[in-house]
Parts: structure tokens; C-alpha cells; sequence
């Protein structure tokens, strides 16, 4: 396969998704952690970043539960990950209204329409 | 005196379209240009004298070209910014900077919708932001949500604080001839009502509307020799945080801190000068945000302060007074409206809702998802 320095930002994130990784990327100039995954970190400029793979802990920091109409609500989240990111995603395995801000949840990777995985979270005393 | 912008231009023509529900085969263009039409006649001029143009839309891709093509103008200065729904404020700004620095003497701001007429999924095109669209967020509202939720988790911002905006924003909205709202709102029917992202029933949020509105800026010399007493801009600043929620540092404090603190100091004012606040409200966690972000409350007191009729007609604070994007319009990119409320309560021609002595009102506008904060402080005469 193609080096991952090769692949786009987004194509890398996936790729460790379908290994079953939650990865960041981590800037060696300052020591800063980088979520969305990008091209150049934020803080430094520095294009000389590295890909990291997550524990995959994090703590919920917002949560709101989704209602369209014809379908079940669903949660959707902010996660703030161990390793000193946040991203969005979805808290499984619970009553959406039963997730909040504070809760300890570990990742796990769900599948897209189209067969990607990509990486959701359950509460870290359920998924032991 | 604190900068030398200070008072330097004035809004001296303002107008709303037809507001509420467009009829069949109305366009954008149609509204924007009867706003703008009214709002010469308010100011006493004519196409003629506008030599700027600031459009901003959420349904035509290159607004400024479309107005300007559409009423017959050829500007020698011109902008489409788009942040949202604080775009007509940022442009409100640029058209100060460019009246300052004598790139054109007269400059029209004008928005238009049809988002009801067309629907909102026709108006706004799906943006893919990857990292949040995969765990398909209602936005923008699911966004907003998200930061009440957090308001809710450290400061103990409860639902009945959120209603508490909607059920004050209703009661002005009654004495607003205009308003799209017509009947009384309580707490528990704000509690009670649809869910739509939780902390947020249907109304806690906005309305979807129709309409637009324009408004004409010249430069002080210049405003004192028309039709209405200048609305003086004292100060104003914009800022700028994220562009996606989840890249939003604290969703309980927002660039509004920056821009308020800037416009302040441009005006040389506190927050205790302003009689009228007239805050962006999308969604009802916005104005407990503005409230404490521009220094109105501590951090955290926004859903206590609003609480108890404090910003009602009859209350102690004015805020929302024609009934706001949650009862009076909202076309999208309300900021504009907030602008036309603001200078009509600086010069007292508000009817029912006018509130006292008002002489500084301050108009916040905000865009994107808490993204862009811009923030006006408009006098009368008296505090220039």
C-alpha cells in the first residue's frame, strides 16, 4: 500500500479506521494534538506532522439527542478525548436522552452506507 | 472620544420587506430590492446617491452582482461577505472602513429570502464536513444544542430559563404590528412543544420566514442634511472563533467577549449606557450567551438574569424588542432586522414597543454556529 504520508489527511483517518484505530495527528514542534486531521497544524504552521493512534477513552463534554421526524431519536455528542482533542460523535448502547456531559466512554468502530468504518463510543463501564 | 471612527458614519435609511410568507414565485431579489426601495425613501434619497453595495444571501451565490444588476446600480465599491447570520453587521463595518478611508460615500446593505416560499433544504446546500456529517447533526440547530447543553451542565441553565427568552420574546413580539407571531406563549408550552434537539423543543428555535431588509450608511457630514435623524454608529467590531462546533474551544464562551470588548471601546461606553439590546436569537441559548459574553451578567448568570420578565416589555433590561427571529421573522440571515429595530428604537419611532429614552442601542449579530460575533453600539445625536 501507498506510505500513509501519502494519502490525504482524511484518506489517512480512514485507513487507521478500517485497522479498528481512533488516530490523531501530533505536531513534534510544539507537542500539540490535531483534530480534524489536516494538512498543517493550526497552531505552529509546521507541515511536519505525525499520525498517533488513540486509547480510544474520552469523556463526553455536550450532548444533544436528534429527533426527525419518521425515525428513532438518535444521541450525537462531543467527545473530549484523553490524549487532548475533541471530535464529534454518537454514544451508543444507552437511552439517548441518558447521555451527559461527564460520562467516561470508550471507542469502537460502527460501518458506513458504504462499508467505511468510522468510529463511535459507548459508555466505558458497559463495553468491558 | 475613544478612536476617530467614533460617530464617524450613520445609518440614515431603513426598511423591511414584506415580511412572513412571500407569495408564489417571489424571489430573493424581489424583497431585497422593495427593502431597498423603502429604505431610500426613508433616508429621502435615491439609487443614485448609493455609490456601495453589501449583499449578502443564502440563495444566490454572487448576491451583490444580482442586486446590483437587478435596481440598475454600477458601484465603485462593493462586498458579498458571508459569515451567516451576522453577515449585514460585518458588512455594516466594511462599509464604515470604506466610507472612512473615502472608497465610496453612500453604501447600501441589503438581504433577501425565500426560504419559506422554497424550503430551508432548498435555500441552504448540505455542506460535508466529515468529521461531524457522519453522525448526521441536525444543523444548525443541533450545534446550538450542544452548547446549551453544556451552559446547562456548568452553570445549571435549566429548560424553564431557556422559555423564559421565548415567552419574553413572544410578549414583544405582540406589540409588533408586523410580527408573525400573533398569540400569547407560556413556559410550559415552550417545555411541552415538539422536540427538536434536545435541550430544544420547536420553540426554542427560530422561525423560518420569508422577508429581507436594507439599510443606507453615509458618512456623518452627510447624514446631517437628510430626511431623519442619523443613527450614529459609536462602535463596532467583529470576530471570529471556528467554523464547525466541534472545533469550537468552549461552547459557553463565545467570540462575542472579543467583539463586545472592541465595540465598548470604539464607543467609548460600558455596558450599563445601553437602553436596548437587540441580540441575534436563533435559538433561545443565544441571548443568555450575548447577555454574558457583552457583559450584561457573570458567566453563567445568563439564564437567571433572563429570567422574571427581566427582558419582557415592562422589565427592567429591553431585549428583543420587535419580537425577534423567534416570534417577529426570521429570513436566514436576521441580522439585518436587528439592524432595522435597533436604529428605529434610537430614533423612538417604535410605537407600542418603543422603549424610554432610548438613546444607545446595541446590535449583536452572529453567524455560522457561534462562528462570527459582530457587535454594533448605535447612538442619537446626544451621544455623539
Amino acid at each position: 500500500m501507498e506510505k500513509i504520508e501519502d494519502l490525504s489527511p482524511l484518506a489517512a483517518y480512514r485507513h487507521y479506521c478500517r485497522q479498528g484505530k481512533l488516530a490523531y495527528q501530533f505536531c513534534p514542534d510544539d507537542g500539540a494534538v490535531i483534530f480534524f486531521p489536516r494538512t498543517l497544524s493550526p497552531k505552529t504552521g509546521s507541515r511536519n506532522l505525525e499520525w498517533r493512534v488513540s486509547e480510544g477513552l474520552g469523556t463526553v463534554y455536550a450532548s444533544t439527542t436528534v429527533h426527525r421526524r419518521g425515525e428513532d431519536p438518535y444521541n450525537v455528542s462531543l467527545i473530549d478525548i484523553d490524549e487532548g482533542y475533541r471530535m464529534m460523535s454518537r454514544v451508543e448502547n444507552l437511552n439517548p436522552d441518558d447521555v451527559k456531559p461527564g460520562m467516561r466512554v470508550r471507542v469502537r468502530m460502527a460501518m458506513d452506507d458504504d462499508g467505511q468504518p468510522y468510529p463511535v463510543f459507548a459508555p466505558e463501564e458497559m463495553s468491558k | 472620544m475613544s478612536t476617530s471612527s467614533r460617530g464617524s458614519v450613520a445609518i440614515v435609511g431603513v426598511a423591511e420587506s414584506d415580511l412572513g410568507e412571500a407569495p408564489p414565485d417571489t424571489s430573493p431579489l424581489d424583497l431585497m430590492a422593495q427593502a431597498t426601495s423603502r429604505a431610500l425613501d426613508d433616508a429621502g434619497m435615491g439609487l443614485g446617491d448609493i455609490d456601495a453595495v453589501f449583499v449578502s444571501s443564502s440563495q444566490l451565490r454572487m448576491p451583490t452582482q444580482n442586486l446590483c444588476e437587478y435596481v440598475g446600480l454600477r458601484p465603485r465599491y462593493f462586498d458579498s461577505t458571508n459569515i451567516g447570520g451576522a453577515s449585514p453587521l460585518t458588512q455594516l463595518a466594511h462599509a464604515q472602513a470604506a466610507i472612512n478611508a473615502g472608497l465610496c460615500n453612500t453604501a447600501l446593505i441589503a438581504y433577501g429570502s425565500t426560504q419559506r416560499l422554497v424550503s430551508r433544504s432548498k435555500t441552504t446546500p448540505t455542506e460535508e464536513f466529515i468529521y461531524e456529517t457522519a453522525y448526521r447533526p441536525l444543523l444548525p440547530v443541533g450545534a446550538y444544542a450542544l452548547a446549551a447543553s453544556r451552559h446547562m451542565f456548568q452553570y445549571g441553565t435549566t429548560r424553564e430559563h431557556l422559555a423564559s427568552v421565548a415567552v419574553s420574546t413572544r410578549q414583544w413580539a405582540l406589540l409588533n404590528p408586523v410580527a408573525w407571531e400573533k398569540k400569547p406563549l407560556t413556559i410550559e408550552e415552550v417545555l411541552n412543544a415538539r422536540m427538536v434537539s434536545s435541550p430544544f423543543g420547536v420553540r426554542d428555535c427560530c422561525l423560518v420566514n420569508d422577508g429581507g431588509g436594507a439599510i443606507i450608511v453615509t458618512s456623518a457630514q452627510r447624514a446631517k442634511t437628510l430626511k431623519k435623524p442619523p443613527v450614529y454608529v459609536l462602535g463596532i467590531a467583529e470576530a471570529m472563533s471556528h467554523r464547525n462546533i466541534s472545533c469550537m474551544d468552549d461552547l459557553t464562551d463565545t467570540a462575542a467577549v472579543l467583539s463586545g470588548k472592541e465595540a465598548f471601546k470604539n464607543a467609548g461606553l460600558s455596558p450599563a449606557d445601553v437602553d436596548v439590546a437587540e441580540l441575534y436569537d436563533c435559538f433561545t441559548i443565544t441571548p443568555i450567551l450575548f447577555l454574558e459574553d457583552l457583559g450584561f451578567c457573570p458567566k453563567g448568570e445568563g439564564g437567571r438574569f433572563v429570567s422574571g420578565g427581566r427582558i419582557a416589555p415592562g422589565g427592567d433590561f429591553p431585549v428583543n424588542t420587535s419580537g425577534g427571529g423567534l416570534s417577529y421573522c426570521h429570513p436566514g440571515q436576521y441580522g439585518i432586522l436587528l439592524l432595522v429595530e435597533g436604529a428605529r428604537q434610537v430614533r423612538g419611532e417604535c410605537g407600542k414597543r418603543q422603549t424610554k429614552n432610548c438613546e444607545v442601542a446595541l446590535v449583536h449579530g452572529n453567524g455560522g454556529v457561534l462562528s462570527t460575533e459582530c457587535t454594533v453600539l448605535l447612538g442619537a445625536a446626544a451621544t455623539v
